[in-house]
């Protein structure tokens, strides 16, 4: 195993009380794999990416709790030093907006460089003319021009090519992507995904991409972690997510997305909206807004039930045997 | 059928302003010489990418942008050389709900007052009337009566978007020009205003121009579909025939690059090169001629008109 996270606890201290941004979440990533983590807006994933990286503000953040085993070692562990050793040279991010994430008053070469020199010890020449080779890399024209323009001489799909260059520089065995093509639009989507993947196989990177796009999840993922209210309601492989979710949640995810293949006249609807993090319901958080709810849930939190080698968080999985239900 | 709204020869050009005196030297053409019709009861997609003039287009349609030159056409009277007091019996018939539902509502007015606002500017009711309707329009949209009190900071982004809408209502309107209603939504959010507007459309029978840029969102509610690329309309047909049998290169390349929720599927897909060319200069010929796989030596020279090809489907190429 590559990365391990172990019941990793996230809590943000605001006006009014403690939210559990990330409450008690497990999963791992394996060399050479995909994973995706979706959820909604305040689910906790970008937390949970922003935890690894070790990136929290604090305060007014804190992990309190939970292991991130990285190559067998804890990163909570590690201190400022150690981390930024690890950081940018053996796990790299891209986030979603990517002129916020590029420094406006620097040349593209020069950011690219800034990693190189630091973990690889390269001078600053050396440094340069693999920034090149990292821009032709993911596809930008007459890289040697390219190399010393600004930010803002780029376009947004540009941009974030120059993003996956910075975070590949230094062959990271680990690529956290933050939302990567949320700001794209779908034709430079299209080109963004279809390189992150074609450099996967290539460099071998194992790829935790974090988005609410259950479409880019169906095309580039191996396997899926389905986040609610901080906790992971479901686990599986791409496979078994799509043909068969189990909980309702992410079934009723599935069904409310608008699909080209197919017509429906109204839309599946998940009622109501995600409860305030203040005022947590006391059991299942999803309860109020589930077509399946019962008595129990309202009463008690389900804990992460194993159901046919998967794992999901729903009473209804619990006294069943497999098969049934 | 019968056609509410016409657009004929739409343009928009934007200057760009450079120098000490301010002089135009340069011009965005935003919307470039763009036709169409809305029919009666009838929803129209717009898609296209960022860039591509279709909030410009829509922007127009409402009299908020003054077009450089061309006529929309509103129950045969032309809209754009409205002036004073028949402007504002004009604005009755169209309204708009825009993408981004914080930034469209006063954050210092309760959302009671937010709706109340275009009734009493229109003197469509008076005193207690007012009160009523408000009520009546915040049941329709899915809010209950006691959230007229408060402000547009204590909803989440579907509430605001739903009270967007009783706004957009309170006219009793006969044309509502959606821009990227739902695309700052979460997926099941997203899915709660749809149908809301699936609703509202049967209600009252509502004519929709839904601009966005999620093609699965369009197909599902449009009943034709024109697609956008730099400021020119290149294909417009029913919605299931441009899905199913898309005849512009770019429509072909834009709907393969939708990812589809369903692993099992893998499909050809079509990824485009380069980016969308400035439309500070876009390309001369077919401006899409720079990123397409078909293109032609025509393509490159002379510029495509939108040709009809039968059954309601029209498209700007030189390969039909």
């Amino acid at each position: 195993m590559l990365l391990q996270v172990k019941n990793l606890k996230t809590q943000f201290k605001v006006k009014g009380g403690v939210v559990n941004a990330v409450d008690g979440v497990d999963f791992e990533i394996d060399r050479g794999e995909v994973v995706s983590i979706v959820g909604e807006s305040g689910s906790g994933k970008s937390v949970t990416s922003l935890s690894i990286m070790g990136l929290i503000p604090n305060p007014p953040g804190k992990v309190i709790d939970g292991e991130i085993l990285f190559k067998g070692e804890d990163l909570l562990k590690k201190t400022k030093k150690e981390l930024q050793n690890i950081r940018g040279n053996e796990i790299s991010m891209i986030f979603q907006e990517p002129m916020t994430s590029l420094n406006p008053v620097f040349t593209i070469g020069k950011q690219i460089s800034e990693a190189l020199i630091k973990h690889k010890n390269m001078s600053r020449e050396e440094a340069l003319k693999k920034s090149i080779e990292m821009l032709e890399l993911v596809g930008i024209p007459s890289p040697e021009k390219r190399v010393k323009d600004y930010p803002h001489q780029l376009s947004g799909g540009m941009r974030q090519r120059v993003m996956i260059a910075m975070a590949l520089a230094c062959g990271p065995e680990l690529l956290i992507a933050d939302e990567p093509t949320t700001a794209l639009d779908v034709t430079i989507q299209a080109q963004i995904l279809d390189l992150m993947l074609k450099l996967k196989d290539k460099l071998g990177t194992s790829i935790l991409l974090i988005t609410h796009d259950l479409g880019v999840v169906a095309e580039v993922s191996d396997r899926v972690v389905v986040m609610y209210c901080g906790k992971v309601v479901e686990k599986g492989t791409v496979m078994e997510i799509f043909e068969r979710p189990l909980h309702p949640y992410t079934e009723g995810l599935l069904l409310s997305i608008p699909r080209v293949d197919e017509k429906h006249d109204k839309l599946f609807m998940i009622p109501g909206v995600v409860p305030n993090p203040l005022n947590m319901p006391k059991g299942c958080a999803f309860a109020d807004r589930c077509h399946r709810c019962e008595e129990i849930c309202k009463k008690e939190v389900p804990p992460l039930v194993e159901y046919e080698g998967r794992q999901v968080r729903c009473f209804r999985y619990l006294n069943h045997k497999e098969g049934k239900v | 059928m019968e056609a509410l709204l016409e657009v004929v020869n739409l343009k928009k050009y934007f200057p760009v302003e450079s120098g000490f005196l301010k002089k135009s030297v340069e011009y965005v053409k935003a919307v470039d010489d763009v036709s169409f019709k809305i029919y009666r009861g009838e929803t129209l997609g717009l898609v296209g990418e960022s860039g591509c003039g279709k909030s410009t287009t829509g922007r127009m349609l409402v009299n908020l942008l003054k077009p450089t030159s061309g006529e929309v056409r509103f129950e045969g009277k032309d809209i754009t050389k409205l002036k004073g007091a028949e402007e504002r019996e004009f604005r009755k018939n169209i309204q708009i709900i825009f993408q981004d539902p914080y930034a469209s509502l006063n954050p210092r007015m309760t959302v009671g007052d937010i709706i109340a606002e275009p009734i009493k500017i229109n003197r469509l009711a008076k005193g207690e009337e007012v009160e009523k309707r408000v009520l009546k329009l915040l049941e329709y949209v899915g809010l209950a009566s006691y959230h007229r009190n408060r402000y547009p900071h204590e909803f989440s982004g579907g509430q605001r978007q739903r009270v967007g809408i009783a706004r957009a209502l309170a006219v009793n309107p006969k044309l509502i020009v959606c821009d990227e209603p739902v695309s700052a939504l979460d997926v099941s959010i997203q899915a709660q205003v749809l149908n809301l507007l699936d609703d509202l459309q049967k209600e009252f029978k509502l004519t929709y121009l839904f601009i966005a840029h999620g093609l699965n969102v369009v197909k599902h509610v449009s009943d034709r579909v024109g697609v956008m690329y730099l400021g020119k309309l290149v294909e417009i047909g029913d919605a299931d025939s441009l899905y199913d049998n898309p005849l512009h290169p770019y429509t072909k390349a834009l709907l393969s690059a939708i990812p589809v929720p369903d692993p099992a599927k893998k499909r050809e897909r079509i990824i485009l090169s380069g980016d969308v060319p400035s439309p500070l200069n876009p390309p001369e010929g077919c401006r899409f001629h720079t990123r397409c796989q078909s293109c032609m030596e025509i393509c490159k020279k002379k510029e495509p008109e939108l040709k009809d090809v039968g059954q309601n489907h029209r498209v700007a190429c030189h390969l039909y």
